[in-house]
């Protein structure tokens, strides 16, 4: 039986450099059979080159493009993403979120930093930092504006807290000017941020 | 007061600096490496998703606030090592294995099964016996932290922000496991796990617009309902 976990220091006996720790451990547990480091280079291969912001956007393009794809994924994403093998480790059960006329959506993470892995990717470094976790539920408004995002004061925002095991990903606006674009330009429009709520989709020339 | 240092919702903050997608996944080659070390060191199977969150939580609030990412994920998953007698204070100092040590029995993840086991996830939705307490429509009202958690270092996912406060149920997303019952070996004691709609004006004194709205995802026992 486990113990259970409280308060202790173990970390502390660690040199202070995180690349010396990450070192350390990798050594003991490499040593001791408890890794196999060919594993280690898997997982970050998955993460670095296999999955990312290009797999949500696939998604998105779609649901623009075809409307009953669009009506399963807002009823279902779990069952629609399954059937597409598209679910994975910190996207086993996914809800997405469709920004209206009336209401956008934002979505964060204040207890930790919950992400679709499987749709996104790894989440950039400012959604976990401290700043957004602690003012997107409270300051929406202001923290949009500083992704240069302006809406307007009767718009609604709908801010998703991911405080359990559903990954929220959102569904952005299709804008007007990608009117008879190709699925390949389209996909090139839907940017990460739309996804999380903190941009639109753009041109991808505009970088 | 509010619970730990990682239950910050709601609090001030400084200036948040967007990448706009230019980020590099791992900014530090050290980085990818402390992910997938906690990954395959989960993989081990001594504990569980609920008891790493755990684990980063009960780190002192002085390294909880100084360390950046990784770091954190670091020291939590040396306590977790160091609390499952996988690793030894004493290789921890050392930096390398005690050769003299028993070998622990354990199967390492091999690299041909990553894909699969990333694939594979670590589904949480578990089907009970018991009906749903609540439907969607109801009022709810969500318990104070030191009713759902007497003891300081308990885990549960109700920030602070929303504890106490009045909400309206959106969905159910059936029954998952319990993270405060989890995240202490005590079992999944599976429960039904709600979507729950607030308005800024009902969580916070000086909300930017009141009717907007902050939705969190939430256990029965967090709830209690609201006469209306």
């Amino acid at each position: 039986m486990p113990h259970d976990h409280n308060d202790d220091h173990s970390h502390s006996l660690l040199p202070p450099d995180p690349q010396l720790q990450v070192k350390a451990i990798e050594t003991i547990l490499s040593e001791k059979g408890l890794i196999d480091r060919e594993a280690l280079d898997a997982i970050i291969d998955v993460y670095q080159n296999q999955i990312g912001p290009q797999i949500g956007a696939d998604i998105v393009a779609r649901a623009w493009q075809e409307p009953a794809f669009k009506e399963r994924l807002l009823a279902d994403a779990e069952a629609v993403l399954g059937e597409m093998a598209l679910s994975g480790r910190q996207g086993e059960h996914v809800v997405v979120v469709e920004n209206t006329e009336d209401t956008h959506n934002l979505v964060v993470c204040t207890l930790c930093s919950c992400y679709p892995w499987p749709l996104l990717g790894i989440p950039p470094s400012w959604y976990k930092s401290d700043a957004y976790r602690r003012r997107a539920v409270h300051s929406p408004r202001s923290v949009l504006a500083e992704f240069g995002v302006e809406l307007p004061e009767d718009k609604k925002i709908r801010v998703w807290d991911s405080t359990a095991e559903i990954r929220y990903l959102v569904l952005p606006e299709r804008p007007a000017e990608t009117a008879g674009l190709t699925d390949e330009a389209l996909r090139g429009w839907v940017t990460r941020d739309s996804m999380i709520g903190t941009g639109f989709p753009k041109p991808p020339e505009a970088g | 007061m509010s619970n730990k240092p990682h239950d910050m919702g709601g609090l001030p903050g400084g200036a948040i600096v967007p990448d706009f997608g230019k980020e590099a996944v791992f900014k530090e080659g050290w980085h990818g490496r402390a992910l997938a070390l906690t990954l395959a060191a989960g993989a081990l199977g001594r504990w569980n998703l609920d008891a790493s969150r755990n684990a980063r939580e009960c780190l002192p609030a002085d390294d909880y606030n100084r360390f950046s990412y990784y770091e954190k994920w670091l020291a939590g998953l040396t306590n977790l090592l160091v609390d499952h007698q996988l690793v030894s204070p004493d290789e921890l100092r050392a930096g390398q294995a005690n050769k003299e040590a028993a070998d622990i029995v354990a199967t390492p993840l091999p690299a041909a099964k990553v894909p699969a086991v990333l694939k594979k996830g670590g589904p949480t939705r578990r089907a009970i016996a018991a009906e749903p307490r609540f439907i969607v429509g109801d009022v709810v009202m969500t318990k104070s932290l030191s009713q759902i958690s007497p003891q300081q270092n308990n885990h549960t996912r109700l920030p602070y922000y929303a504890s106490v406060k009045k909400g309206v149920i959106i969905a159910c997303h059936d029954a998952h496991i319990l993270p405060d019952s989890h995240a202490h070996f005590k079992g999944e004691a599976p429960e039904y796990l709600y979507g729950v709609r607030f308005l800024a004006g009902d969580l916070f004194p000086n909300p930017e617009r009141p009717g907007d709205e902050i939705c969190l995802d939430l256990f029965e026992s967090y709830l209690e309902p609201v006469k209306i």
